[in-house]
């Protein structure tokens, strides 16, 4: 009984701990807040995004993948997707606020649109063991593509 | 020069308001779809392959799917089971007595009082009539016959039943193919209704039609079940996989079956 009890309360400082550092992970997502449903103005994360890092991820098929549906400046890579609205110039179009939004969760500013919600892991379906209850991207992931992405000042 | 910038961008918005599905539909047979489709054309996945892609499947004598059309023809010869009997042996010539039969498919079954597909009906046939061992899902008899049988059908259209018992399956199979699914939080529609003929990266996006079937993929180097497509993009956009066979499944074919009614079964197709 009484050892029964101590795995309970070591499971659940376990729990308690992994909840704590849970973000830093990749599983769960760290709080942020949604300014008229239109930008999230507080960066993710304490560390400012690194554009040169936020451009692998975004080359990257099993994070990112944004070529897959976006045409973007990135010339080495052949096959740019087009489902998706050219991202040249995009810095223009955008700030950095904007931008946060809509690679944490575009359907909030458009319900119907197909881009995938790259930092949320609520309100999915039959997400597959080895991804659920986690982020597409990690918190500090997504700051790392929106410092990419307001570098993208260059129009087509 | 001004009249020709006029003119230059009238055509350039002409092309940005009618977008490209005009101009694809132009270029790519299609044939008119069922009654309450939600596809304005019907084009096969042919249609949207590369020039090599489509020239593998159309030289028999060069298409890779032959190999299993040549091993399915083998079985029906062959007898197996504790009774004795080939499929020839009740069916006779599969050129006349599974003429158009691969294109109905899934029926509904009063035994287990839903539809089954194909795959399922050739193993009733060898556990009830041939007292034989059902064939493995992906095995190479299995496909073999199921791309034997599908052959006999080849340029048959596809048509399904979906009303009387068949209208909840049916209705189940439509809901699964609009649910968003997986992490990527993506339906079957995201990609095959609302963008076929656009790219994703490398790949062109296809209406998704099953009409062709077990199919050759040059992606697999080999001929693969529906089933195992359907496996394929549950697992792209990371959700959960269903079973071979499985009553999700079966609903879903029974669907897409229904979405590409007038498509000609092109078994064995070759697909990238």
């Amino acid at each position: 009984m009484t050892r029964r009890r101590a795995i309970f309360a070591v499971l659940g400082a376990g729990v308690a701990v992994l909840a704590m550092i849970g973000p830093a992970l990749g599983e769960g997502v760290v709080a942020y807040r949604v300014v008229d449903g239109f930008s999230i103005p507080e960066p993710l994360t304490a560390a400012p995004g690194d554009p040169e890092r936020g451009r692998a991820v975004a080359i990257n098929r099993r994070q990112g993948n944004c070529l897959s549906c976006h045409v973007m400046p990135i010339a080495e890579q052949p096959f740019h997707g087009e489902v998706g609205p050219s991202l040249y110039g995009v810095a223009n179009r955008y700030d950095a606020a904007e931008l946060r939004l809509r690679v944490v969760d575009a359907k909030v500013v458009n319900p119907d649109s197909f881009m995938p919600a790259f930092y949320r892991t609520e309100g999915l379906h039959d997400v597959s063991e080895a991804f659920r209850d986690k982020p597409i991207l990690d918190a500090q992931q997504v700051e790392d593509v929106v410092a990419y992405l307001m570098t993208l000042t260059e129009e087509q | 020069m001004n009249k020709a910038l006029t003119i230059g961008g009238m055509a350039a918005a002409a092309f940005v308001i009618t977008g490209w599905s005009v101009g694809f539909s132009q270029d790519r047979p299609s044939v008119p779809p069922p009654e309450g489709s939600p596809l304005g054309e019907l084009i096969s996945g042919y249609e949207f392959r590369t020039p090599e892609t489509q020239a593998l499947q159309d030289d028999d004598f060069i298409n890779p799917g032959f190999l299993w059309v040549e091993n399915g023809e083998e079985l029906w010869e062959t007898a197996d089971g504790a009774a004795g009997k080939s499929c020839e042996s009740c069916h006779g010539d599969a050129e006349d007595s599974m003429n158009g039969v691969g294109a109905r498919y899934p029926v509904y079954s009063e035994a287990t009082g839903k539809p089954i597909n194909l795959e399922q009906r050739i193993n009733l046939c060898r556990t009830e009539n041939m007292q034989a061992e059902p064939w493995r899902w992906e095995s190479p008899e299995l496909l073999g016959m199921m791309t034997f049988v599908r052959y006999q059908s080849r340029g048959v259209p596809v048509a399904v039943e979906i009303d009387g018992p068949m209208q909840p399956f049916f209705e189940a199979g439509r809901e699964f193919y609009y649910q968003r699914r997986g992490q990527l939080d993506m339906s079957c529609a995201s990609c095959h209704e609302a963008n076929y003929g656009m790219s994703l990266r490398a790949d062109m996006l296809s209406q998704g039609h099953s009409n062709g079937f077990p199919t050759y993929r040059l992606k697999w180097q080999g001929v693969g079940s529906l089933h195992r497509r359907f496996r394929g993009c549950n697992q792209q956009v990371r959700a959960d996989r269903f079973g071979y066979g499985s009553d999700e499944y079966i609903n879903l074919e029974l669907y897409l079956a229904w979405r590409g009614m007038g498509l000609p079964v092109e078994t064995p197709a070759v697909r990238q």
